[in-house]
């Protein structure tokens, strides 16, 4: 990844011009359909899935309660097996200990396996600020590198371009980078996954030093694992001589056995399949491998300390949410300014950041709370309840107008008497209620007809009715 | 039984006639039904735009008024919502005995065959708040289908939200606009000439979409197709 | 003061609300899945869903003979063989053993590899390999473009669970679910990218 989200425009600026964008559209809307229903098949096909979401969601809060405990205890276990450990606080650190790990390798390449981690502490920038060149080696990875662009989704970074656009990325940059694409590709998925399969095959079976994330870290027994599809997760994690793992601290799970609810989870959640291709696991120095651990905190403990928000850091990074968000498959990856898109991005992005400016105030508002993600998450966070305790974290900053208008509708829907007499006045004025509403309401009457108010209110009807007495 | 009607703010104001209609439906069904007057509204839009301290005192008054009914009739899957689920945390109790209307009907009164007859083509929406929190399910299509004369057609995407959202819809206006197009194109693709829900909130914001493009489309709240008979048709 | 002792001492800040008396067993972990289910014969749900993943799949009674029509059917002369797999499986095609270790090049110039595994998970259609004596190390696995693995009916579970229990984690696995594949191209499933193209599976009923 070359670019970064630094100095994004809050949510609504940048999802409205991903809405006017009809290619984007289109190619999300296919996308996040075709595997909204491969989801539902394999998820509906098992039938202990609401016992499995409730162990894991049990199995995270013990592991993120006690996390003091589980991190010493992987620490032990990974050091035991050989393997070294690193703690890093924030980005900055973390990219510090593993450019002096690659360093000391004395190589200035290294192959990556998708990582949300390492994308979030932009490691790439900073390994090529230290003269080493990173290989993206995922082919979403490697269509967002060549193409010099962002990652709007987090199992397919990618997600946002489609086959066309994915040749033209090909043909036009693979050469800058090593192999160049064949001649005459065409934009088959086949035949463009085969280009990714040369382009990157050297690179898999000279490479020294392979730099990965995980999924699980397995504190009693030091194990990580790594989910993926294509095998270049194997080939970082098998071939090279150092392999450095660049881990959340909340990655972990207590136990071995605890593997047996993710590995039902995450798979069926994410890609939609019974299980992904291949998972690779692995504790501490293997078949000879020099192993490094980067534990990485960069603001997980400030969402810990949350006792609302704290569910966040349950997350698989499974992406479910995002496919079924109606507003994510609108406004795209990219408007949520982070490598987290989407509902789950919503969420984390303002706690580990903190709520310090236009975009993070923005994004808890990215949502209608339709509940969509909450009912898919494989580990029962409920984003809208995180969401709503972040709005009324955002309107103790400032935001005067807004708090004035909110007040003042408050004082009027907090008094019978106050309702009764605007309700009357709108419908004494409603022949004159306007087709286009004024300042912030005009977003309304852009698209929608204004409701005319009624001539008379129904509390109204209701006093005058016959018989009938409002009692109290 | 006692059976109070919270109207919601909404209705109320702008749409009386989902008020009057489900007042019409209650009473053919032999119900009792008392209107207090000192309600408002229960607070939603403050609470979701994150202004806790202005819905608190709103969902106290909802408490106070409505304590010590056998049952609270809300003709709103969201406002139904907020009241259920979302009361306890700004430290106030629900009072017990909220229905949403079609849970009303179905669960609590034991009917789906209300009596009514509506001789249109209907599709129904089922609204984000009735279908995932207080999953209602198949409750409403349960009602619609003892309708005389309707006909119901499916929704294509119908579970997918509107894109309304409340303030959200202000706030994010091109993403809710774009939503609200795909659940128009959604409606239209049905042939119906009636789109129907539980919540005139979302029906507000798809039928000002409906209406600003003159798709000649209706939109009509659950509570006016139910109460509707040939007498006294919606 | 270190980085990892400012961690933990934030984690520990970070989790006041926790009782100081509270274990992490006393969380609660509800295990109410299912850790085997009754179904179809596990045999019938792996080939089913091995098949699915365009995995290529055949039942077997003699081993040899048909790892040996295998590697003929494939053409594949030079083949990497892990210790633990007998000389006899090849037939005509030459059994290269991984001592001394070949490289990554030698590797990928062969044109396959016979493993046996540790574990097949019939509900998932995976079969998990963990460095046994006739599996070898992950590079055998990975590098060449063709893997016969060869399942024992013994050695399939059902689910999950029932797999887990079976595993050793101080080994390193690899679980395999079909050939290399991705869905990064408008989220479709294609097979065949960096790992083996061709995965052929010889489910062997009787131990021959």
């Amino acid at each position: 990844m070359s670019g970064t989200f630094v100095g994004m425009p809050a949510f609504p600026e940048a999802s409205s011009r991903a809405v006017d964008d009809a290619q984007l559209r289109y190619n999300l809307r296919k996308a996040t359909h075709t595997i909204r229903a491969r989801r539902a098949a394999v998820v509906g096909e098992q039938p202990d899935w609401a016992e499995l979401r409730a162990a894991g969601a049990a199995i995270k809060d013990r592991t993120l309660r006690h996390l003091d405990v589980y991190l010493e205890r992987l620490e032990s276990a990974v050091t035991a097996a050989g393997g070294h450990v690193h703690w890093a606080e924030d980005a900055a650190e973390a990219n510090r200990i593993i450019v002096d790990l690659v360093k000391a390798t004395g190589e200035t390449e290294v192959v990556k396996v998708k990582s949300m981690a390492t994308q979030e502490i932009e490691l790439n920038s900073a390994l090529a600020a230290a003269g080493i060149r990173a290989y993206e080696t995922d082919l979403a990875e490697l269509i967002v590198q060549l193409g010099d662009d962002l990652p709007s989704h987090i199992l397919v970074p990618a997600i946002h371009r489609n086959r066309a656009e994915i040749r033209e990325i090909f043909t036009g940059r693979m050469a800058a980078w090593g192999r160049p694409a064949p001649e005459n590709l065409e934009d088959d998925p086949r035949a463009l996954a085969e280009a990714a399969r040369l382009h990157l095959r050297e690179r898999f079976l000279s490479a020294k030093v392979g730099i990965s994330g995980a999924n699980f870290a397995v504190a009693e027994t030091g194990t990580l694992v790594v989910l993926e599809s294509e095998g270049n997760g194997r080939m970082c994690l098998t071939l090279p001589e150092t392999l450095i793992s660049v881990v959340g601290i909340e990655k972990i799970v207590p136990t071995w056995r605890d593997l047996e609810v993710f590995m039902q989870l995450l798979p069926r959640s994410s890609t939609g399949e019974r299980m992904n291709p291949y998972t690779s696991t692995w504790t501490g120095a293997t078949e000879g491998q020099d192993f490094h651990l980067v534990l990485v905190d960069n603001g997980r403990t400030s969402v810990l300390a949350d006792r609302v928000g704290r569910q966040a850091l349950r997350c698989i990074r499974c992406s479910a949410c995002l496919n079924v968000c109606p507003v994510y498959e609108r406004a795209g990856g990219h408007a949520y300014g982070s490598v987290y898109p989407g509902p789950i991005g919503a969420i984390l992005t303002p706690q580990l950041h903190g709520i310090a400016g236009p975009l993070e105030e923005s994004l808890p508002y990215a949502s209608t709370l339709c509940g969509a993600c909450y009912e898919v998450c494989p580990v029962a966070i409920d984003i809208p309840e995180v969401l709503l305790d972040l709005r009324a974290k955002v309107v103790t900053k400032g935001h005067r107008g807004e708090r004035l208008a909110m007040g003042a509708a408050r004082r009027v829907l907090d008094n019978p008497k106050w309702l009764a007499m605007a309700q009357r006045s709108a419908g004494r004025l409603r022949r004159w209620a306007p087709r286009r509403l004024p300042g912030p309401l005009s977003a309304w009457s852009d698209t929608r007809e204004v409701p005319v108010p009624p001539r008379e209110s129904f509390r109204d009807w209701w006093v005058r009715r016959p018989n009938q007495e409002g009692d109290r | 039984m006692r059976v109070a009607l919270f109207v919601t703010c909404v209705n109320d104001t702008l749409f009386p006639g989902t008020g009057r209609a489900t007042v019409r439906l209650l009473e053919r069904l032999g119900c009792t039904v008392e209107f207090p007057l000192e309600q408002t509204c229960c607070g939603q839009m403050h609470f979701n735009t994150g202004y806790r301290d202005d819905a608190r005192p709103l969902a106290r008054r909802f408490t106070a008024v409505f304590d010590g009914y056998d049952a609270v009739v809300v003709p709103s899957g969201s406002c139904a919502a907020m009241v259920r689920e979302w009361y306890p945390s700004l430290g106030v109790e629900p009072p017990a005995g909220v229905y949403e209307l079609s849970e009303f009907l179905v669960d609590v009164l034991k009917v789906t065959d209300v009596g009514a007859y509506f001789p249109h083509t209907v599709t129904y929406h089922p609204t984000c708040h009735s279908l995932r929190s207080l999953k209602v399910g198949s409750r409403p299509f349960d009602l619609l289908s003892q309708v005389r004369g309707l006909t119901l057609v499916p929704l294509g995407g119908a579970d997918e939200c509107c894109g309304f959202g409340g303030t959200f819809s202000l706030k994010n206006s091109a993403v809710s606009a774009a939503m609200c197009a795909d659940k128009v194109r959604g409606v239209l693709d049905t042939g119906a000439e009636v789109l129907c829900a539980a919540d005139n909130s979302c029906l507000m914001h798809i039928g000002g979409s409906l209406a600003r493009q003159r798709t000649g489309v209706r939109v009509v709240h659950l509570a006016e197709i139910l109460a509707s008979t040939e007498e006294d048709p919606a | 003061m270190s980085s990892r002792d400012r961690i933990l001492a934030r984690v520990r800040s970070a989790l006041a609300d926790v009782p100081r008396t509270e274990r992490p067993e006393d969380v609660e972990v509800p295990r109410d899945y299912d850790r085997t289910r009754s179904g179809p014969d596990v045999v019938e749900l792996l080939v089913d869903r091995l098949v699915d993943y365009k995995a290529v799949v055949h039942e077997a009674t003699d081993v040899a003979a048909a790892v040996a029509d295998a590697l003929r059917g494939r053409a594949a002369r030079r083949v990497a063989a892990p210790v633990g797999i007998p000389a006899e499986w090849f037939g005509d095609a030459e059994a290269i053993r991984d001592d001394p270790a070949l490289s990554a090049a030698d590797l990928d110039a062969l044109d396959g590899v016979v493993t046996g595994c540790a574990v097949a998970i019939a509900e998932t259609g995976t079969i998990v390999l963990d460095g046994g004596d006739d599996q070898g190390r992950r590079a055998l696995t990975l590098i060449p473009d063709y893997h016969l693995c060869v399942v024992r009916r013994d050695q399939i579970v059902r689910t999950v669970p029932e797999a887990l229990e079976r595993l050793d984690p101080s080994r390193p696995q690899t679980w395999i679910s079909g050939p290399s594949a991705t869905s990064d191209i408008e989220l479709n499933r294609v097979e065949g990218v960096h790992g083996p193209r061709t995965l052929e599976v010889l489910i062997v009923r009787a131990v021959s």
